[in-house]
């Protein structure tokens, strides 16, 4: 019997951060298990749990995510399904994305998603060499390109044919920052000006230390349930109106445009089709921004801005009170970029700012959300639409 | 009460800027600078080891103390560049001061606190009466691998303590440590160059260890910050030090005669003790001071001390203060600290 709606009845995260203490799979039972508090349920009632983590086997040394988080959870002894979803920097999302197919194929009422990574206990060239397999191992990394240095080489081109200002790259991160100094989970919670974050120390020109998200630590993990769950045991919860990915080629070079996310474009055309909700409907948006540049691609990639003119929004319009709220948590500059974890944390984010929970970042009369996870320089997008009556 | 005595302290004359680092290796120098608040840093010319760097600072203090070495029982030298791996430092030293036969001796290595850590076994021995006074030196000529962070801090400098129960200058109130397995720097045997975890020496390991004796010291004490008139901490850059003062309440007038990292680098076991030997320069009577060491791998040693009336009986000048050290310079390029610190490899026949 296929399932009308699926909703998201529970979420809860660990702080994120540079969290010595904290191991793998502490970090993912603790975000797992408060998600399962949070959604009023009990351990013993989740049917299927799906773990998005990208780097553990290379990091930790830990594959088997599924089985890892279920055990320790306590869980084990329900011999429910457990499993890895990896997309990269986008798995959270598309673990969300299982996760909510399984229950609208009406198999299961009660999915876990729990996105963990722990990206601190190696040095950080390492981690450097590590983040590369998100890239094409062969054509990209092994000549030297990494995550930044791609991102930068979009952001030249992109400032240039479009006489772009890199205050308009700054002014992202600027709004990352003072967001996440209200979100008591982020990474970071210090606010920077505009002059910081234009002369910050240089990473990859034009992109500097404040133009790229951190190594950061992190779980954030959501309950999903069918709507005849929710009825039945009297829930409420937060809808998932569309679900959409895309892919484009895994190498930056392969593709149309250097500037254009297509992965993006498809994914969002299609979940607004699937939602039949306008752009303008949307209350908020949380951006895959792992670089300031993303931040703009994707504002005009999601169909917000015409291409090249994204800095228009940056002033003011990406505020908190502003017409079209962006990265209300912080985004992956600030709140931080666990990346299995990351784009289950804007469920989480989402989830708190539609049930008016996001204390002082809290957006008034918040209804429509939209979240864009994305893998590496864009190779998968995932596209959410979450919220409604 | 025992406390300090008599103190002395060394640093060589000769420096190197980050600048000239960074040229080298073609880092921005400016960033570096800012970064860890580090505008120059000692080089042990050739001919200086731990063991001449202990000597001269043992002897500047046997000239303030006027002691002699015939009553010291007992000589503990921390340091984590002791010249041999096999053969102790303190036995030389022992030697060049002129000590006698019966002599309770040993070297420490626990990072940059082995030399607090000296302290606290010389005042446990004092306390105890097994020696009338002992000598307690952290000293070091430490190493950063050409090219690596560490570069731009290591130096060379190191200080002495004579502790002892009659005429002292600054009785050492109470001392404690706190100690915990954190693997935040390191050196195997036979590595030529330390390892150390970046990020990792912050919060876990630095800032962790030298906040909690700080802490615990003020609580044991029933003292708060303002309650002191120095504080001195390790100092592993210029930035380190000056947050951990400020998270706990100090303000710059209390630790700016300490903080000298800025200007001779970072002397590992000699750091907060050398930062100490400058206060007490400039101490008087009645003052009191909270000085905090850390060592990686990980621990603090922390001290609460007062100055007292001796102080004024003794001939500071009687050795060369900080300041004088500190204005006594000589600048040298890459290359000459290439030479110096032995990384040039020379013809067989060159010495």
């Amino acid at each position: 019997m296929l399932s009308e709606n699926v909703f998201v009845i529970g979420a809860g995260e660990t702080k994120y951060g540079e969290l010595w203490e904290k191991s793998l799979r502490d970090l993912a039972v603790e975000a797992g298990l408060k998600a399962i508090e949070n959604a009023g349920i009990y351990s013993r009632d989740v049917q299927i749990l799906y773990g998005s983590n990208s780097l553990a086997g290379i990091i930790n040394g830990q594959e088997n995510i599924g089985s890892l988080i279920a055990d320790f959870s306590g869980i084990a002894s329900g011999n429910i399904p457990a499993v890895r979803i990896e997309a990269s920097s986008a798995s959270g999302g598309a673990a969300v994305r299982e996760a909510y197919l399984a229950i609208k194929s009406g198999e299961y009422d009660v999915a876990v998603v729990g996105g963990v990574e722990k990206m601190t206990d190696i040095f950080g060239n390492e981690v450097l060499d590590m983040m590369s397999s998100l890239l094409d191992r062969e054509w990209e990394a092994f000549f030297g390109a990494t995550p930044a240095a791609l991102a930068a080489i979009s952001a030249r081109k992109y400032m240039k044919d479009f006489n772009v200002k890199k205050e308009a790259l700054a002014m992202m991160s600027v709004n990352d920052h003072a967001n996440a100094s209200l979100n008591p989970n982020s990474h970071f919670k210090n606010k920077i000006t505009l002059d910081q974050a234009l002369n910050a120390t240089s990473v990859a020109e034009p992109l500097n230390l404040m133009d790229c998200s951190p190594v950061t630590d992190g779980a954030s993990a959501i309950v999903l349930a069918s709507e005849r769950y929710l009825k039945k045991n009297k829930l409420n919860g937060m809808r998932i109106l569309a679900s959409a990915i895309s892919q484009d080629y895994l190498a930056l070079h392969s593709r149309n445009s250097i500037y254009t996310l297509d992965s993006t474009r498809i994914a969002a055309d299609e979940a607004f089709k699937r939602s039949g909700l306008k752009r303008e409907d949307m209350s908020f948006v949380e951006l895959h921004d792992s670089y300031s540049i993303y931040g703009l691609m994707e504002l005009e990639d999601l169909g917000f801005a015409k291409k090249g003119e994204a800095d228009r929004l940056v002033e003011e319009d990406i505020k908190l009170g502003g017409r079209l709220p962006v990265n209300p948590s912080g985004g992956l500059k600030a709140k931080g970029n666990p990346l299995g974890a990351t784009g289950v944390g804007q469920f989480v984010e989402a989830f708190l700012q539609l049930n008016g929970k996001a204390d002082k970042r809290q957006i008034k009369d918040a209804r429509y959300g939209l979240l864009q996870n994305m893998a590496g320089t864009g190779s998968t997008s995932v596209v959410h639409i979450v919220g409604g009556d | 009460m025992s406390g300090i005595v008599g103190y002395g302290s060394y640093i060589p004359k000769y420096r190197i800027k980050p600048d000239e680092i960074a040229r080298v290796w073609g880092e921005d120098a400016e960033n570096i600078r800012n970064g860890i608040f580090v505008l120059s840093k000692s080089v042990p010319s050739p001919d200086e080891d731990v063991i001449t760097i202990s000597v001269e600072a043992a002897r500047n203090a046997i000239k303030r103390a006027k002691i002699r070495s015939g009553d010291i029982g007992a000589i503990y030298v921390g340091s984590e560049s002791h010249p041999y791996a096999v053969k102790p430092t303190a036995t030389v030293v022992s030697a060049a001061l002129g000590c006698d036969f019966p002599l309770f001796a040993a070297d420490y290595e626990f990072a940059c606190k082995a030399g607090t850590a000296a302290m606290q076994n010389v005042k446990a021995m004092v306390d105890s009466g097994a020696i009338k006074y002992g000598l307690a030196i952290g000293s070091d000529t430490s190493q950063g691998a050409p090219g690596d962070a560490l570069e731009y801090t290591a130096s060379a400098g190191g200080t002495a303590f004579i502790i002892g129960r009659e005429g002292s200058i600054a009785d050492i109130n109470h001392t404690l440590s706190v100690t915990s397995d954190t693997p935040d720097f390191w050196r195997r045997e036979g590595q030529p160059y330390p390892s150390h975890g970046e990020r990792f020496t912050g919060e876990p390991a630095y800032f962790r260890h030298t906040l909690t004796a700080s802490r615990l010291m003020m609580e044991k004490m029933g003292t708060k910050p303002s309650d002191y008139n120095y504080a001195v901490f390790h100092q592993p850059n210029g930035k380190f030090p000056t947050r951990a003062a400020k998270t706990l309440g100090f303000t710059e007038a209390q630790y700016k005669d300490g903080l000298l990292t800025p200007y001779i680098g970072n002397t590992y076991s000699g750091a907060m003790m050398t930062g100490l030997s400058a206060i007490l320069d400039v101490a008087k009577p009645g003052e009191r001071i909270l000085a905090v060491s850390f060592g990686s791998g990980a621990g603090s040693d922390a001290f609460d001390l007062t100055v007292t009336e001796e102080i004024l009986k003794m001939d500071r000048h009687a050795a060369p203060t900080i300041s004088d050290m500190l204005a006594d310079v000589k600048w040298i390029d890459y290359a000459v600290y290439a030479k110096f610190k032995k990384k040039i490899v020379l013809g067989e026949d060159v010495e």
